[in-house]
């Protein structure tokens, strides 16, 4: 697999493309093709890892591609990340901060909790992805050990939105809450109901996500605990 | 061997008259108390919950169910294995399909008993790691449970995925060859299954199967089902179709989904699903017997609705084409 001919501006086109496409090889080429060139890691994330992501998630939200489709998205996505990750630990300079993340109990959708862990990543937090079905003593135990900055719950259910708040709980009553900044997510999830289960922030989509546990950083360096 | 379900199927043939089903579970469950995350198919083995899964079946019975589904939806050991319940797959299943059979026996030998089987919560490859192999063990795993039990059919629902249930029906086979078996796909996402599936793609795919019939289950509230179903009977008339939708689109009040479409609504429905082309006829989430009651009444008492004059309240589902150019793309790769 050469991509070694084609200009700049349309390996990134050609990189969004293969992503859309699912075909993971040709998107780990690519990859290595424009570090090649000299772009740095988190350019080959923006341009061409997340923009072929935004097309898929456009395109899924209007009915044209369906799951199979966003997966084997994801999964190029992750094949990507693979190789930009180390590189993003080297290059960038201290960890922005530590991020523990998992789906709760109950609920094994994982994809948009995979898609916001990659972004935290590529924006230099170090993340602690705990997966899917995840209790509180799991979320309490990830805490001890990382002892991180922020903790992110995803939930796809309404039958498993409320246990956001059984984890809240634990977090008080283990008084871990005060050290740790809570984030809610997943697409039945609501900036209401985040701060109903007693979260502190609510991400929208990824980007949102990524903005909300930077500037919380930005105001813990401004003003420490 | 007589079947009931097959006698019922042969008996509103014959008198071309409507089945009825029932209505939710799992949501009739977190009403009695049960907690979110916890696996409805625990409580068929405590002995302190058993009566509220009994309750249950009663309801549905004394409202006019003539097929009532088991609290063993999550039962394949994929989805209990989640709550480390895998090695009491058959066990769980049987108990709550055994449950059910005491209780439809009480209401007289023509109720049905339907083990119900969910999704196994998976993906196969290459999407995820689920082999069709492993797929076919989980569901006939489930399946010998829900046979012991004494169910009259299999009943596969829920499903996005065609893949699962080729798996499901084989697995459902393996473990009880005589059973007949009935299959719902939940069509959610614009019209599509979860998985892209339309509903008359599934209509020719599943009638591969050797179906006892076919259906939709679930989904996005009555207006959604209509065109549904009314895509699946178009596609073939001949198909027995299963019309099982939830009451509404769930809102969350206090934090807990609440459905909206009382029994007054589903009453309508439950006769236009009727004259758009379903035989068997029934709600899912958010449903309660209340609602099982007044569709039951309607169908039986009102006059059928003339299929010509009622009109479908959403559009067919229909293919959607990429906004990006796809042909531009394909031949930049060449
Ligand atoms: C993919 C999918 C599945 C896949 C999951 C695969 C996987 N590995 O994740 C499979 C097929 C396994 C599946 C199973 C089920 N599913 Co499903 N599934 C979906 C589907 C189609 C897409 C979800 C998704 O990935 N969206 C794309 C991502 C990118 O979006 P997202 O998750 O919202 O994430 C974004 C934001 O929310 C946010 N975000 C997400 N998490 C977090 C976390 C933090 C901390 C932050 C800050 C932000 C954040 O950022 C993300 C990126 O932008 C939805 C329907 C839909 N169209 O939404 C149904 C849906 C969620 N599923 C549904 C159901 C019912 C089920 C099943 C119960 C089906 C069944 N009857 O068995 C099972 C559940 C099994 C279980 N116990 O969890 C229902 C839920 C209904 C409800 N109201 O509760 C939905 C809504 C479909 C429907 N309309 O009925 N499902």
């Amino acid at each position: 697999m050469d991509f070694s001919d084609l200009p700049d501006d349309e390996l990134w086109l050609q990189m969004q493309d293969d992503l859309y496409d699912g075909m993971k090889e040709e998107v780990t080429a690519e990859t290595e093709e424009a570090l090649k060139r000299g772009y740095s890691p988190t350019e080959v994330l923006e341009k061409g890892l997340v923009a072929g992501m935004d097309i898929v998630g456009v395109d899924f939200r209007d009915g044209v591609l369906f799951v199979p489709e966003v997966l084997m998205a994801a999964n190029s996505m992750k094949s990507g990340m693979e190789i930009l990750r180390p590189l993003l630990t080297e290059t960038g300079a201290p960890r922005v901060g530590k991020v523990v993340i998992g789906t709760v109990k109950g609920d094994i959708h994982d994809i948009g909790k995979n898609l916001v862990a990659m972004m935290l990543e590529g924006a230099g937090f170090e993340v602690i992805n705990l997966g899917v079905n995840v209790d509180a003593d799991k979320f309490l135990a990830a805490i001890r050990e990382h002892k991180p900055d922020i903790i992110g719950m995803s939930a796809l259910l309404t039958t498993t939105m409320p246990y956001m708040k059984v984890v809240n709980q634990a977090l008080i009553d283990e008084r871990l809450r005060e050290e740790v900044y809570v984030m809610a997510g997943g697409a039945p999830v609501s900036e209401a109901f985040s701060m109903a289960v007693g979260a502190d922030a609510y991400g929208r989509d990824a980007a949102t996500s990524v903005e909300i546990a930077k500037a919380y950083m930005e105001s813990m360096r401004k003003q420490p605990k | 061997m007589t079947n009931r379900f097959i006698d019922l199927l042969a008996k509103s043939r014959a008198e071309n008259s409507p089945i009825m089903v029932d209505g939710g579970m799992g949501t009739m469950l977190f009403a009695a108390g049960l907690m979110f995350g916890d696996p409805p198919e625990m409580w068929n083995a405590l002995p302190d919950k058993q009566d509220k899964v009994r309750g249950v079946y009663r309801g549905y019975l004394e409202a006019g169910s003539q097929i009532i589904l088991t609290n063993t939806f999550g039962g394949t050991s994929f989805r209990l294995k989640m709550h480390n319940l895998q090695d009491r797959t058959f066990e769980l299943n049987r108990l709550g399909v055994a449950m059910a059979r005491e209780e439809a026996d009480k209401f007289g030998p023509d109720r049905v008993v339907a083990g119900s089987i969910g999704p196994s919560g998976e993906l196969f490859e290459p999407m995820g790691k689920l082999t069709y192999e492993s797929a076919v063990e989980g569901f006939a795993r489930q399946a010998e449970g829900i046979a012991a039990g004494g169910a009259d059919v299999f009943w596969i629902e829920t499903m996005s995925d065609l893949q699962e249930v080729r798996a499901a029906v084989e697995g459902a086979r393996k473990a009880a060859p005589h059973l007949p078996i009935v299959a719902t796909m939940t069509f959610d996402t614009k019209g599509f299954t979860m998985m892209g599936v339309s509903p008359s793609q599934a209509v020719h795919e599943l009638s591969a199967l050797n179906l006892a019939a076919m259906g939709a289950n679930c989904g996005n509230g009555p207006d959604e089902l209509e065109a549904t179903i009314c895509a699946m009977h178009q596609t073939d008339p001949n198909v027995i179709l299963v019309a099982k939708g939830n009451a509404g689109m769930p809102q969350l009040v206090d934090g807990r989904a609440t459905y909206n479409a009382t029994p007054e609504h589903m009453l309508e429905h439950a006769r236009r699903f009727r004259a758009f082309g379903a035989t068997i006829i029934g709600a899912c989430c958010g449903s309660t017997p209340a609602h099982i009651k007044a569709m039951t009444e309607a169908l039986r008492t009102l006059p059928p609705l003339d299929p010509s004059t009622v009109e479908l309240t959403v559009p067919l589902p229909e293919r959607k084409v990429a906004s990006s150019d796809k042909r531009a793309r394909r031949e930049r790769r060449g």
